[in-house]
């Protein structure tokens, strides 16, 4: 199915999103003024976006502790994300989550989630609520979380209940600081995901049209009522597990070509320029207004208002 | 007002909360029971028998059978709030909270605040819990201490029918995840039940028996166990004031530091272990809040800090009981400052 002007403009403009707002952060955690642990998700915005994009505010996601893609895919505020994870009383989260639990339920984002694995569970869960309303709950996972428990228990729980539910795991190679060579036992993670008896496929994460069109048929497949089912992304990762991870794991030259050759953007713009589908000028409208986007973000974060002790103990309860 | 066991309090508290609200959903392991299995869905209707008949009433969505995967219940209980459910989930057994324990404590409990208070997490997780089955160290055991001492929780222990109604509707109506802890050895126990709508807020100590001499603080089992001290004392014209906490977190404080205040002695019964504890939670309160009204140490009657054992005499050893409270109070009516 080819997809509007508008639908290319906007999955792009979000992809662009997403890299200009990593790549931002990687240079201002250098200078400093950004607190605690940040894991970027520069290189694997197809695979959010990808999905995302057949989503509405009561499909949910759950997220990992490299969420900010996902966040800015599924609709968070750019704005509101960046403060938060400068730590403002104006963040999303009040300056309480920081860059490893940013969430908005309004736009159907249940949170980023420091505890690899854990959303798994929260996914099925939230595929209660999708069964009844019609739509899904994609659960972001790593190849790192496909190894827990709690996703093997949340895989076999939602088949059990023929949830709505779809496991996208981003297979970005490493582990943390482990090959997935190394980590994962199974033949693939699919390969693992339809041993549990669920539909299960492989696809490029790097091109944005094969995410999004395996993501078509397998939403479709899953609200027919057919129960969950599960997608293997091919992606990379173009920063460390965290910032300041030296990355001593990585091959010779191995950034450089990931970069060069396996670039979600760069093949996008490639693809709907070549098929005359949108212009480079185009593209560089987007490109010039997301970079406004970021720097206003930035701008605004430092100036945003900041917590005062009083701010610690609210909202831990609605009563108490 | 009828008696009623509670066991079938439960049952009847979950029912009428499903029927007052199609929000409100149930999930866990054998609360159903049978499927999959020739003798078919309802063969077993929890196996403490709370929840017998519901699913015939209210159908597989809302009355949920799941595998035996305690972090998928609590994680789905988690997911399913945050998306517009009220969920009661079983844990079949406190002691099993260790396989759940991170939708417990880092997802169930910091939601709202981590969230920046933008979201609720209306899941009550019933779990059967405490000693006097002879079920050994990993079926036996009380959960309490840990689960107040985490943020974002809220922990109800109920030893009375009545009480049992009341907070069990509280739980299933509140926005904030509550840990409800069933005493294992209570679901038998009959009492009177309020007939109609029975909503006991949370943070309010009951008084169950008056006087002057000594502070009685104790739980779930043990208010039962320290309310037959108390009349025996009171025999001996020793007076007890006891008062059941019904809820740890919130904890009625005033209700606590009023009677301290009044006797000047207090024993706290608490089945767990005596480190890092409820009974020394209480006394770090009492002793920080109410000293210079103390007039002998604070005692505590306590499980020993050993793993709760298998047989008879072992258990029987391990727990508090009448005997031992009463021992203890008696000991405490007779310190004299040296």
């Amino acid at each position: 199915m080819q997809l509007s002007r508008e639908a290319l403009l906007k999955a792009y403009r979000q992809m662009k999103t997403i890299r200009t707002f990593e790549d931002r952060l990687h240079d201002e955690i250098m200078t400093g003024e950004i607190a605690g642990f940040t894991h970027l998700y520069a290189g694997q915005e197809a695979c959010a976006v990808g999905v995302c994009e057949h989503l509405g505010p009561r499909d949910f996601i759950i997220s990992t502790h490299r969420g900010h893609g996902h966040c800015i895919a599924k609709g968070c505020d750019v704005v509101d994300m960046m403060k938060e994870i400068y730590g403002s009383r104006d963040g999303l989260c009040k300056g309480r989550g920081g860059s490893m639990h940013i969430a908005d339920i309004d736009v159907g984002m249940l949170g980023a989630n420091g505890i690899v694995g854990a959303g798994a569970p929260i996914a099925v869960g939230a595929g209660i609520s999708a069964k009844s309303e019609g739509t899904v709950s994609i659960c972001f996972s790593g190849d790192g979380a496909c190894n827990q428990g709690t996703t093997f228990e949340a895989m076999n729980l939602a088949v059990v209940l023929k949830l709505p539910v779809i496991f996208v795991f981003e297979n970005n190679h490493y582990s943390e600081h482990t090959g997935v060579a190394y980590s994962v036992g199974a033949e693939s993670m699919a390969a693992r995901a339809a041993a549990f008896g669920m539909k299960a496929v492989q696809a490029d994460g790097i091109d944005f049209f094969t995410v999004y069109d395996s993501m078509r048929e397998l939403i479709a497949y899953c609200k027919a009522g057919n129960g969950p089912a599960a997608i293997e992304l091919d992606t990379e990762r173009y920063y460390g597990h965290f910032e300041g991870d030296p990355q001593r794991y990585r091959g010779d030259g191995e950034l450089d070509r990931i970069r060069a050759d396996r670039d979600c953007l760069k093949q996008f713009r490639t693809r709907v320029t070549e098929a005359q589908l949108l212009k480079g000028a185009d593209l560089d409208a987007v490109d010039a207004e997301v970079g406004a986007l970021i720097e206003r973000a930035v701008a605004e974060s430092r100036a945003a208002a900041r917590s005062t002790p009083d701010h610690v103990i609210e909202d831990v309860y609605i009563n108490y | 007002m009828a008696i009623r066991m509670i066991r079938d309090v439960i049952r009847d508290t979950i029912d009428d909360e499903m029927a007052r609200d199609a929000s409100v959903i149930m999930l866990g392991e054998d609360i159903v029971g049978g499927n999959g299995a020739p003798g078919g869905p309802e063969a077993i209707g929890g196996i403490w028998g709370t929840s017998g008949g519901l699913w015939a009433k209210y159908g597989p969505d809302r009355v949920i059978d799941t595998p035996i995967s305690e972090s998928a219940i609590v994680g789905a209980a988690a997911g399913a709030a945050l998306t517009g459910k009220r969920v009661i989930a079983e844990i079949m057994f406190a002691d099993f909270i260790g396989v759940c324990m991170d939708q417990l404590w880092n997802q169930i409990a910091k939601f709202r605040y981590m969230f920046g208070g933008k979201t609720i997490c209306p899941v009550t997780i019933r779990m059967p819990y405490g000693g006097g089955y002879n079920a050994a160290a990993q079926h036996s055991q009380t959960i309490h201490a840990f689960v107040t001492a985490m943020p974002g929780l809220k922990v109800v222990m109920p030893s009375t029918a009545a009480d049992t109604k009341g907070l069990l509707t509280a739980a299933i109506r509140d926005d904030d995840p509550v840990i409800f802890l069933e005493h294992k050895a209570l679901y038998a126990d009959k009492g009177e039940v309020p007939d109609g709508e029975y909503v006991l807020p949370f943070g309010h100590a009951r008084q169950v028996t008056q006087g002057d001499d000594i502070t009685l603080l104790a739980t779930g089992m043990m208010v039962k166990f320290a309310e037959a001290a108390a009349h025996q004392l009171a025999q001996d014209g020793i007076g007890c004031d006891l008062i059941d906490l019904r809820t740890t977190s919130p904890l009625d404080e005033e209700a606590i530091l009023d009677s301290v205040e009044r006797t000047g002695r207090l024993l706290i019964v608490d089945e767990a272990p005596p480190r890092c504890s409820l009974a020394t939670d209480l006394s770090a309160l009492a002793a920080a809040k109410a000293f210079a009204s103390l007039r002998a140490p604070i005692a505590m009657v306590t499980a020993p800090h050993s793993p709760v054992p298998f047989s008879r005499e072992l258990e029987a050893a391990y727990l508090p009981s009448t005997d031992k409270i009463a021992a203890a109070a008696a000991k405490l009516m007779s310190y004299r400052r040296g």
